[in-house]
Formats: structure tokens, sequence, C-alpha cells
């Protein structure tokens, strides 16, 4: 639906700057787009276009191959079961199944008022912590069927103020300041380090390292 | 139930703590927190190596037998050596794109210890002369992105990552990158495709390793969170110290995801090459034994790609060269355990899912192969199986991953192992991979796959 906001270009050209060509940012580009507007709007991959310097079909091809990339709008909340197979032996395909008849809606759906999406999803890595399940990404684990309740109850009661909306990962950007930079630009330009090769030289002659 | 903070795995009492020993410190993942506490003092390993000349801190670490924690196993140093000489510039590539099903190690260490990772990263670009570290963090993992951002933040603020670090004439910088849910990306040239802004799908090999041509077809390291995790303990106290934990081959300490149906699910670390599964599956500071009433059937040793072992193996040690003798191998360090009420049909129709549904469908044999295991195991999981359906499943299975498939010995049956790896006709070991859990299976349990598909023949005419 929408091109980046001023600020979130702006965020955008301090990500490109950390890679030494600018495709690099295509992924990180599209998150920033999905947390924007909750998921990757046509106008936003044309706009990454742009900005890194290649086709909006690229920018498709590579977004349409992750998974976490939706092209179309979801639930404010994303609830993902996992069943893969430590937690299906410890009854992640029976935390899916209530899941899905809590929320009235199968995995893949969404519900009629917008704010939930069920999932089936592969291995999360809560595997000793079984059945998991993640909503907007974050973890919850050894869930009962109880604790599913409860959840969806406090995040329709809006006493879940520690879950973003759909499309946030991450609440801290790593910040690189202009003048902290070390050394990124694009390969031709760069040479071995000269403290790499005075340093190996130093210990090659015997002498002192530092 | 713990929900967003993570309170889980056990960092394990009176066993060796090389990367496990902040996890149960309240301010571990702070720097303040990781300059206080630990088994040894944070940024004090960087202090060590920047004493020396980076020649000397790849000897040491090529000297320690630091085995890469992915799955391959392959020596950290010997890896670093296989960058050609005179072509720079050189990158380093952290995998953080854990997602190995039964997998649960690199998100702890990247959420309660994200110091620590960082330390080892910038060791580990001073040794090899990289001009720039990559971390790339799986996307799925919001926490692991918070808490790896703060810290470089931190570090960066700091004077212990970017410019002239520790006041010395070494630079460099440590980008922190999002997946955004690809388990292939965990393949190394997949994993470098998708930072260049690509579809994750695996490169065409040759060159073998992307340390002559990776990151922009540049000599690129690509290591995993555990690996680069051990370097600031090693260079605080040296290659004797890492070297009188674990065996000879398999030196240092090793985390494992004990998950399934133990008593007490967790993950550990271990001596790397002499605990034994016994140990690890019974020992009260471990695993603590089988759930109640119930016995050992079958587990997996070393994440979904591996071949699965039978009660016979508990007394091998967790070694990756024994393990690999024996038909099967260590992977990534993710132990499921199955008891007597698993399902073999089911638990091997969860693992071929997973990995038709994460094909990248660059290869054929892959990409066509994997959906239709996946289709044949499902119709006679529900009860539509065809007796050719057996044979049918044994040759596509063929066609991913040709001749014998590393099967783990069958004493009662008088079958031998055949040691792992396997053969392939892809770039890539996803869909060879999907072949694991069908002979492991069908080796051991054919019979159960036989009760599913006679089922159908038992339907009574004109029942329907």
């Amino acid at each position: 639906m929408s091109r980046l906001s001023e600020d979130n270009e702006r965020l955008a050209l301090e990500i490109i700057a950390r890679y030494p060509r600018p495709k690099s940012a295509t992924i990180p580009l599209c998150h920033l787009a999905q947390e924007q507007d909750g998921y990757l709007a046509d106008d936003a991959m044309v706009h990454i276009a742009e900005l890194v310097g290649i086709s909006a079909a690229e920018v498709l091809g590579t977004a349409s191959f992750y998974e976490m990339f939706k092209r179309k709008p979801v639930g404010k909340y994303l609830v993902n079961v996992c069943t893969n197979i430590s937690c299906q032996l410890l009854g992640g395909e029976e935390l899916l199944a209530h899941a899905e008849k809590t929320l009235g809606i199968s995995a893949g759906a969404t519900t009629a008022d917008a704010m939930f999406t069920i999932e089936d999803v592969e291995c999360i890595a809560a595997c000793t912590e079984a059945p998991a399940c993640q909503i907007n990404y974050r973890y919850f684990h050894q869930v009962t069927n109880a604790d599913f309740d409860e959840i969806i109850t406090e995040i329709r009661s809006g006493r879940r103020t520690d879950l973003p909306a759909h499309g946030t990962l991450g609440m801290v950007r790593q910040h690189i300041a202009p003048d902290e930079v070390a050394n990124i630009t694009p390969p031709e330009q760069q040479s071995e380090p000269a403290w790499y090769a005075a340093r190996n030289a130093a210990v090659a002659t015997g002498g002192e390292s530092k | 139930m713990t929900d967003t903070s993570n309170t889980n795995g056990t960092a394990p009492a009176a066993t060796a703590q090389i990367v496990s020993s902040r996890w149960d410190t309240l301010d571990g993942h702070t720097l303040e927190g990781y300059k206080r506490s630990g088994s040894y003092r944070g940024y004090a390993g960087l202090e060590a190596a920047l004493a020396m000349a980076p020649s000397q801190v790849t000897d040491q670490v090529r000297a320690a037998t630091v085995l890469g924690r992915g799955g391959a196993g392959f020596p950290a140093g010997v890896k670093w050596g296989f960058c050609p000489p005179g072509v720079w510039p050189r990158y380093i590539v952290v995998n953080g794109d854990e997602s190995e099903p039964g997998t649960y190690k690199d998100r702890i260490l990247m959420e309660r210890d994200p110091h620590q990772l960082i330390e080892g990263c910038v060791i580990a670009a001073y040794a090899i002369g990289a001009a720039q570290v990559f971390l790339y963090v799986r996307g799925e993992m919001a926490h692991a992105q918070e808490r790896i951002a703060v810290a470089l933040n931190e570090a960066y603020a700091n004077n212990l990552v970017g410019r002239n670090i520790m006041g010395t004439d070494f630079s460099v910088d440590i980008v922190l990158h999002w997946g955004a849910g690809a388990y292939i990306v965990g393949e190394e040239t997949a994993l470098i495709e998708s930072l260049e802004g690509n579809r994750g799908m695996p490169r065409l090999k040759p060159p073998y390793f992307p340390a002559a041509k990776g990151l922009h077809l540049k000599p690129t390291i690509v290591n995993n969170i555990e690996t680069l995790s051990n370097l600031p303990w090693l260079l605080c106290n040296g290659v004797d110290a890492y070297k009188s934990y674990g065996s000879e081959a398999s030196p240092g300490t090793r985390l494992i995801a004990l998950s399934g149906h133990v008593k007490n699910p967790g993950v550990f670390e271990i001596p790397q090459g002499t605990t034994t599964f016994r140990e690890l599956f019974y020992d009260e500071r471990y695993g603590g034994g089988i759930r109640d009433g119930h016995a050992l059937k079958m587990f997996i040793p070393g994440g979904a790609s591996a071949p699965w072992f039978f009660p016979e193996q508990v007394d091998l040690p967790l070694e990756g060269r024994v393990v690999g003798a024996a038909g099967s191998m260590l992977g990534s360090g993710a132990i499921v355990v199955m008891d007597d009420s698993t399902d073999a049909v089911k638990a091997c129709l969860r693992v071929v899912r997973f990995f038709a549904r994460e094909s990248c469908g660059k290869c054929s044999p892959c990409r066509e192969g994997t959906s239709w295991e996946e289709k044949i195991l499902q119709r006679i999981y529900d009860g539509y199986g065809r007796p050719s359906d057996l044979e049918l499943l044994l040759d596509v299975a063929d066609n991913i991953s040709p001749g014998p498939y590393p099967v783990a010995a069958d004493p009662a049956n008088g079958v031998d192992a055949i040691p792992f790896p396997p053969r392939q006709t892809t770039i890539c070991p996803l869909g060879p991979s999907s072949v694991a859990p069908i002979t492991s299976a069908l080796s051991r349990f054919r019979h159960e796959f036989e009760a599913k598909i006679v089922k159908r023949d038992l339907i009574p005419l004109g029942s329907h």
C-alpha cells in the first residue's frame, strides 16, 4: 500500500550504508517496510528497489522466498504454533488444534476482526520447552491449553503491552554513528588491512608484536 | 509456562562451563555483567589476543582443535587457514540461523551472553584480518536480535568494536543482520546468497569452501555462534585448559539440547567426546531418565537430518567420529528422545514433511522427491497406503541419495552399521537428510508401516 515514510527512508539509508553493496540491505529493508505497514506492500517493494538500486521484480523475487514476509495483510497478532518433532512428541499438534478452536479459524487463516492469524510452523528453537509457540515472534514455552486461552484473553483485553503489532521484530536496533564506522566500503576498494600486515610482520621478524 | 522472558535452558551444575557460565546471571547479557560474572573476565580474551600477532591467535585456535559446532564439526582454525593468501578483503559471516529441528543452543547463547559472541567475533576478525563481520540472526528470534543490538551498541560505545579497538590500530565493524524465515539459509553458501539480498539457495560447488570464494566472491569464513562463543574462554585460559575437557579428537565442551520424552529436558554443556548417550539420558544432572512407565524406543542423535539411533547405541560416546562410524552424526547437538509411545510412521512423516516444506527448489531430486516422500508417507499414515508404497518410497529416496544410506547397526538382525555421510544427487544435504528418517524407521519398524498399509485391506467390503 505505502512507500517508506520519511523517517523510515532515513533509517533505510543508514542500514544500506552498513553493507559493502546496497543489495544486501534488501531483506532488512523488507523487514522495515513490514514493520511500518504490518505486511510487505507492493509500493514498499518498489521504494526498496529504488533505494538499493535493483528492480522491483528482484525485490519481490527475494522477498517471496522467505516465509516471514507477508504480501497480504495478516492479523495484528501472528500466532505460530510449532508442530515439529520435539513439540509433536509433547502435544504440539493438540495445541494447534486447540488454538484453532479457541480462535475459530484454521491454520493459515485470519480472524474476522483481523486480530489473529494462526500458522502451523516448523521448528522455532524451543525444543526443550515443548510444546512451544510464538506470538509476533515472542516465545511462549510449555504452553497448556489454559495458558493459551489466558494469553489470548490478555491480548484481547489490551493487557499484553509487551507484544508489538505484527511486523516489529527486535525493538532495539543497531546504530553505528558515521564517525564510528571502521571500514565499510565495496570489496573492490578494500586491500589487506595495514594493522594485519604490520602485526604479522612483527612476529615473522621476531620483533614485538604490538 | 514461561513467556517472553525466557527462563528456560539449564546451566548444569558441577559440569564444564566454557560457554554457559553466565546463563543464570540476571545481567550476564550486559557489558557490566559480562565483565563481572562467568568463568572468565569479559573481553580479557580479546585483550590477550591483541597482545599476540593475528597468526598466533590462529595457531592457538588450531592447536586447541576448536571443532565447528554448526553440524559438520570441521576444525575452525583449519577453516580459517583456507583463506587464500593475498586476496582481500576477507569477511566473517556468523551463522545464527539456527533452525535444525531439535536444536536450541545458539538462541540461548545470543539471548543470554551476546557479549561473549561479540568478543568471539572480534577475536576471529583479528585472527584472519577481516574487513567486516556479519552477524546473521534467524528472523524469528526477536529477543536475540534485541539483545545483540543492545550489546553491539554498548560495544561500539566502549571501543570494543569499530575503530581502534581497545586503543590499538586494529579496527573492524560488526553488522547485525536479520534473516526472514528459511531453514535452508543455515547452509553456508545459501547464507551468503541471502546476505547478498538474494533468494537463499545454496551455490553450486566447487568452489567447495566460501573461504576461497564467499560473500561478493571474496574469501569468507562462516562460523557458527557456539564455535565463536568458545574463543574468549580459550584465549583467557589457554590451549591446555581447553583440551583438559573432552576427548583427544574432540576437545572442549558442547551444548546439547535434549528434548522429547525425558524427565528433565534442557540444554546442557557437556565435555565433548566423553559423555555417553546413556549418561545424558539417565543421569540426574542431565535428562534424569525416560518418562515413567515408558522405555526408550529410538532417538535422533544430531538434529532432524541425522539417521536415528536405537537402544543398543546408548552406550556410544558423543564423539563425532564414533557416531559417524555407527551410521549417524552429532550434527548440531540436538537430541530428540522418543519412548515406546511414539508412532514411528508418524514421527518419520513429521520429519520428512519438514524437509519437503523447507526444500528451496533448486535441485529437482530434492524439490520433487521430498514432496513425494511426504505424500506417500501421509497416505500410509492415513490408512490409504498401497502395498508397493514402501518400495516406491525407497526408490524416491534413492534418487536423492543413491546407494546404501547410513543406518545404525542392528545386532538382533545381524545388520552392520553403514557409516555417515550419505551420497547425494543434490547441491546441498537438505534432500538427502529427508532420507534419514525413512531408512531409519523402515530398517527397524517396517512392521509398523506394513500394519498401516494392511489396515486398509481389512475394511470390510460394502462398508463404504
